[in-house]
């Protein structure tokens, strides 16, 4: 049985009248590939943010690596973030003016030291060794997402947190990521990824779908009834 | 290993400015100009002192120098007299020797002078013809006075007369013959020379009532060596400068009494003193505008790379490390700005000082560290407050997908 890596204890997310999470409980193991789907507005991105330490919750508490998160100062935030968490963005948000190797060394800057050659190597593992001296403009989208998931990946981060990964690219772009994905769910990466599109949260080992910030459904992917939803919804 | 981290530093501060040149260029640019007028007005401010001691040596003699009692000034005085003051602090040094003459039985002075000299210490004279020199001994100037009262004009002759040095008049006797009388006027004791006119002096003031001729014809007519009655001396320097002087060649040559002529040396300083106001008033105010300047282009700069900022967050940099990176960037734009402001700065102040002083001016070297660093400074301070703009950007808010 793997360690329990995160667990939400009735969280709920306030803005003024808008309840944007509502009394939500969720424990993830180590290792896990979960995806949170749901329409918009049904609060994917506010749930990512908290547990990517770069918002709290109004109530309830996030125990991450066995730490409760969800009282502490923005400053504690950015050291847990960066020690825990490996963030992709479904715009990419690679630095302009920096190559892809040097947008890699840039997480390891932030979070030790920056390493070349090890950079390198993560650009490998998605496959972009030769494009390691382009700079952002001179790559595809479907290239810069690649990027993207190196540097998330750099520091070993307990959590890859994805959201929309695969939003902004094509069907092509999407297989090599999603085969990405599926190939660090192998190695033992816990990935938690917010996605609009069913096939790329059908390939998750456990999907959520949340509807007016709340949790409505909670499918474990590898059972029978999984299976059995999937073809369903096929 | 913190030197990878330094070298990612250096790596990511120059690749924002190398691959972003088109949007620093303009950034650059404001703190190049601020440089260029700031190391120009700086080079102007240490060189108006001496490009305006040297115009207003054109005012004439600025060091009077007389000897003491009935005392006169000999060539070996004047010689170190000439130490003293400093061979190129000098703009003119010339000594005169007053000797009465008759013309027409009148009486004028004439002023035996190094008249090259002479005429650097007055370039304010107006003069009909042109200035004698030593080449035509018999040539002399005349003052406008002079021309008038005995009809004189240019190339005309006039005949000199008078007692030789340390010999006496003969009064004329009454018991004496016309003729006995005017054979004792021509005889050895007295002189006679004529003289021919090569300039009339107009200058409005005392100069127009003497006779301005070689010092050497002067001292062969009288019969005499060379003996000064006093030495006017143009100097490069200010009123304190020259009140030190003063006090110098009155210490070292105790048998001459230095006099600055206050008019002219206050007049310096007062103008001296207000155009340096001026230029430094001017400096500040392009210092502030080049405040300004970058203040804004650096408060564009945050707010077009919020996204980055909010990247760098995401990814877990401290805001210390990001306003350190910003203004990494800033010393960087500092450092370029003022070092090309440095070189055309000189040009600047080159191109003033011909057109209004017509003189070269020399090129400050210690300039270039300390403009370099008054901009990194500049720059820095500029930038403090739209870098601090970095802890307000919020990495959830900013990030969030479209």
């Amino acid at each position: 049985m793997s360690k329990q890596i995160l667990e939400l204890k009735n969280v709920s997310k306030i803005y003024g009248s808008l309840k944007a999470l509502a009394d939500i409980n969720l424990k993830v193991n180590a290792g896990d590939w979960l995806s949170i789907m749901g329409p918009s507005g049904s609060g994917k991105t506010t749930m990512i943010n908290i547990i990517g330490c770069m918002d709290t919750p109004s109530t309830g508490s996030v125990i991450l690596d066995g730490v409760d998160i969800s009282r502490e100062n923005a400053s504690s935030l950015t050291r847990i973030r960066r020690d825990k968490i490996g963030l992709i963005f479904q715009q990419f948000h690679l630095i302009s003016y920096l190559t892809a190797v040097e947008n890699v060394m840039v997480a390891q800057y932030y979070h030790s030291m920056p390493d070349e050659a090890e950079a390198m190597e993560a650009l490998e593992k998605v496959g972009l060794k030769d494009r390691a001296r382009h700079l952002p403009a001179q790559l595809s989208g479907g290239e810069q997402q690649r990027v993207c998931i190196a540097r998330a990946l750099i520091n070993s981060p307990e959590i890859l947190l994805g959201d929309e990964p695969t939003g902004n690219l094509d069907e092509e772009n999407e297989g090599i990521v999603v085969d990405i994905f599926r190939r660090l769910h192998d190695e033992g990466v816990t990935i938690i990824i917010v996605t609009h599109d069913p096939e790329v949260g059908d390939v998750a080992q456990r999907k959520i779908i949340l509807e007016h910030g709340r949790v409505i459904q909670d499918i474990d992917q590898t059972s029978t009834f999984g299976q059995a939803l999937k073809i369903h919804h096929e | 290993m913190a030197n990878s981290r330094r070298k990612m530093y250096f790596r990511m501060v120059t690749s924002s400015l190398i691959r972003r040149a088109s949007r620093l260029i303009i950034a650059v640019l404001a703190i190049a100009i601020g440089a260029t007028i700031l190391s120009g007005l700086v080079t102007i401010y240490y060189d108006i002192p001496e490009q305006l001691g040297r115009e207003f040596r054109s005012y004439g003699a600025n060091l009077i120098v007389l000897p003491k009692g009935d005392a006169k000034i000999t060539r070996e005085i004047l010689a170190e007299l000439e130490n003293i003051i400093g061979r190129e602090k000098i703009v003119g040094i010339a000594p005169y020797r007053y000797q009465t003459v008759k013309i027409n039985e009148q009486p004028y002075i004439i002023a035996g002078t190094d008249l090259p000299e002479a005429e650097k210490n007055s370039p304010f004279w107006y003069i009909e013809g042109t200035w004698a020199n030593s080449d035509e001994p018999d040539h002399v100037m005349i003052g406008h006075e002079i021309a008038e009262t005995l009809n004189l004009k240019l190339g005309d002759s006039f005949v000199v007369q008078g007692v030789k040095y340390g010999e006496r008049a003969e009064a004329s006797r009454q018991d004496y013959s016309a003729k006995e009388n005017l054979q004792r006027d021509k005889a050895s004791q007295n002189f006679n020379k004529k003289l021919f006119v090569k300039g009339i002096i107009t200058t409005g003031g005392a100069e127009e009532g003497f006779i301005f001729a070689d010092s050497n014809m002067l001292d062969e007519l009288v019969g005499d060596i060379f003996r000064a009655d006093v030495v006017e001396c143009s100097v490069i320097a200010d009123a304190q400068e020259l009140e030190n002087l003063s006090r110098v060649i009155e210490a070292k040559l105790s048998n001459l009494l230095p006099r600055a002529v206050r008019r002219l040396t206050q007049s310096q300083d007062i103008v001296l003193g207000k155009l340096q106001a001026l230029v430094l008033l001017v400096t500040l105010i392009v210092l502030i505008i080049t405040m300004i300047s970058v203040y804004t282009t650096m408060m564009a700069m945050v707010a077009e790379r919020r996204r980055e900022i909010a990247l760098k967050k995401a990814l877990g940099a401290e805001n210390n490390l990001i306003m350190g990176e910003l203004l990494g960037e800033g010393v960087l734009l500092g450092f370029l700005g003022g070092a090309a402001g440095v070189f055309l700065g000189f040009e600047f102040a080159q191109r003033v000082s011909l057109n209004v002083f017509g003189r070269a001016i020399h090129f400050q070297v210690a300039l270039i560290p300390i403009t370099i660093a008054v901009f990194i400074l500049i720059t820095v301070l500029a930038s403090i407050l739209p870098v601090r703009k970095v802890m307000d950007i919020h990495p959830a808010i900013v990030l969030k997908g479209e």
